[in-house]
């Protein structure tokens, strides 16, 4: 030793702490002190919890010391996007509305990470509400990538996503309802998955658009990956949408082995529009993988083209009605000096939220009023399900599915002003939110610029295992890893 | 395609108080959204059941056991403005 314990992986951390080369508490420290030294440029957070940062670490320091850590992520310092509800530490959601709410439980996933006794770092920054690709629309202050501070971390979960790349954390929780662990994940250059629907607990989520909201990790590796996705995953008697599903050690499907697997390569994610050095790293990672063992062939998803269409109808009317409960009353932000109570909630609304949430607001309202429903509502659930019967046959005949999880690297700030340009971003990961497939992002190279791109990895409801194994595989075969950005 | 007046009657529904501009600006911007959304027209969806969740859920149950709740003290903690054991709000009722 003495190696930075914030350039280890969790698993490598682990190893570290079992061999008492560090510790719990001087990784904690490390980490308190990387963000102190970077995070104002960096923007990852928006609310670090140094003291019971501290306090967690020393109480994984006493379970080493005593031979009893609680399993394989005790003591790893963690970034927690701003959506989750965390005990006793403000949660913003990235709003204004929230700026001062301070939730009095846990959500499941947090809890879940505190009793395998992770170390929480603190609230990681993001687009508000969660609904943006690039972390401009947090209502405090916007995120920049590590691999070149001019341009977006991606979003909405880009302070995560930035965390973990920029050594400020070892891993992070994020959401992905279109596309935002993954987009984060590809732009920053780390692993980002959004599990099956229905597989990780949403309860103590802030509520965006909840047929389409996921929880998942974002990490260094797809090992840590495994081991996180274990330790949240699993039916949750407060979320009723939570399945009654075994958790598999998903370690233990990390073999490398992917001889004979079926891989499809879907035509409509090799758009002329893309950058030509996004498609051509994914090339070279799908003759990796067939190097590898794998076999592939060309399928054809043929509704890939109208998924954002699909998605901007549905999420912003599920957001509509989910948004209708900040009204000033219960909890978050009040504007008095209405002349009544409507006028109240209508100010106080106009006042708490920003102007992307504002509009996907409208939208929503707009699609689901009286003499709109059939016309968008309606026609975008049946179209949904044709979402669906796309994958269902593409799974009918290959194992996995195989893609760039992004048309393009991270852009510059204030490139995508225009709304629709900014929704385009998602066109190859809303396709699993759909249809509530897991999906992985994995950094499959560089730019000429040094900008990682993401290669994307979508399976089977529930295969997980699977998913992971081959995007293990991918990283174990190439050295991409071996780059970090400098601060 | 969307007027000021759909505009200012959605916003009314969701209980958005917007300025002049901002409602200007969102009908614009609405409109170019919408007329991207309108491409799902050209779809054939003639006897395609709508999907509302991706997993076949139906209604989960569980046995009607009292359990323990959040406290009334931490209901309120976050109330703009609470009295006693109450959220209160502007008035309603007219004298």
């Amino acid at each position: 030793m003495k190696t930075d314990p914030t350039r280890l992986t969790i698993h490598a951390l682990i190893d570290a702490y079992r061999a008492g080369d560090t510790t719990p508490t001087a990784a904690t420290e490390a980490y308190l002190a990387r963000i102190a030294a970077h995070d104002e440029k960096l923007g990852a957070y928006l609310t670090v919890t140094r003291e019971a940062a501290l306090a967690q670490a020393h109480a994984a320091d006493d379970r080493y010391r005593q031979g009893t850590p609680r399993g394989p992520l005790d003591g790893t310092p963690f970034a927690i996007k701003d959506v989750f509800c965390t005990r006793g530490v403000r949660t913003t959601c990235g709003s204004r509305i929230l700026e001062s709410f301070v939730p009095p439980y846990d959500a499941t996933v947090v809890s879940r990470l505190k009793d395998a006794g992770a170390v929480l770092l603190g609230k990681a920054n993001m687009d508000e509400f969660a609904m943006g690709s690039s972390t401009e629309h947090s209502a405090f202050k916007p995120t920049r990538n590590p691999w070149d501070l001019t341009r977006v971390p991606g979003g909405s979960s880009g302070g995560s996503a930035a965390a973990v790349a920029g050594d400020l954390a070892v891993a992070a929780l994020g959401t992905d309802t279109g596309g935002s662990v993954r987009q984060p994940a590809a732009f920053c250059g780390v692993v980002g998955l959004k599990p099956t629907y229905g597989r990780v607990s949403r309860h103590g989520l802030v509520a965006f658009a909840s047929s389409l909201d996921h929880v998942g990790p974002l990490t260094r590796d797809v090992q840590d990956c495994a081991l996180v996705l274990e330790a949240i995953a699993g039916r949750d008697p407060h979320d009723s949408t939570s399945v009654d599903t075994s958790v598999p050690h998903y370690a233990a499907a990390l073999t490398g082995d992917v001889r004979g697997l079926r891989i499809g390569v879907p035509r409509e994610y090799f758009t002329p529009g893309m950058d030509a050095e996004v498609d051509g790293a994914v090339r070279e990672a799908i003759a990796v993988l067939e190097k590898l063992g794998a076999t592939t062939e060309e399928i054809s998803l043929p509704m890939t083209d109208y998924g954002i269409a699909v998605y901007y109808i549905i999420a912003p009317a599920e957001a509509s009605s989910n948004l209708a409960r900040y009204d000033g009353v219960k909890y978050g932000l009040r504007v008095s000096g209405g002349k009544d109570l409507i006028d109240m909630v209508s100010r106080t609304r106009a006042a708490g939220f920003g102007a992307e949430v504002k509009r996907r607001i409208v939208l929503g309202t707009y699609a689901l009023s009286a003499g709109y429903y059939d016309a968008y509502y309606g026609r975008a659930q049946k179209v949904r399900t044709l979402v669906r019967r796309d994958f269902e046959q593409a799974f009918a005949r290959v194992d996995v599915i195989v893609a760039p999880t992004t048309p393009s690297v991270a852009f510059r700030h204030g490139e995508k002003e225009d709304p629709l340009s900014m929704y385009l971003n998602d066109v190859f990961t809303v396709g699993a939110d759909l249809a509530g497939v897991p999906g992985i992002s994995v950094r499959c190279g560089f730019t000429s610029a040094g900008l990682p791109i993401g290669l994307q990895v979508i399976g089977r409801a529930f295969d997980e295992p699977r998913v992971l194994r081959v995007a293990h595989a991918y990283e174990q075969a190439t050295t991409w890893l071996d780059k970090r950005p400098q601060l | 395609m969307i007027g000021d007046k759909d505009v200012e009657h959605v916003a009314r529904l969701a209980r958005l108080a917007l300025s002049e501009s901002e409602r200007s600006r969102m009908r614009d911007q609405l409109s170019v959204i919408l007329q991207y959304i309108d491409k799902l027209k050209a779809i054939d969806v003639e006897g395609v059941e709508p999907t509302s969740h991706a997993v076949p859920l139906v209604n989960v149950m569980r046995d009607d056991e009292p359990a323990p709740c959040l406290p009334q003290a931490d209901a309120l903690a976050n109330a703009p403005d609470p009295v006693g054991e109450f959220f209160r709000v502007p008035r309603i009722i007219e004298d």
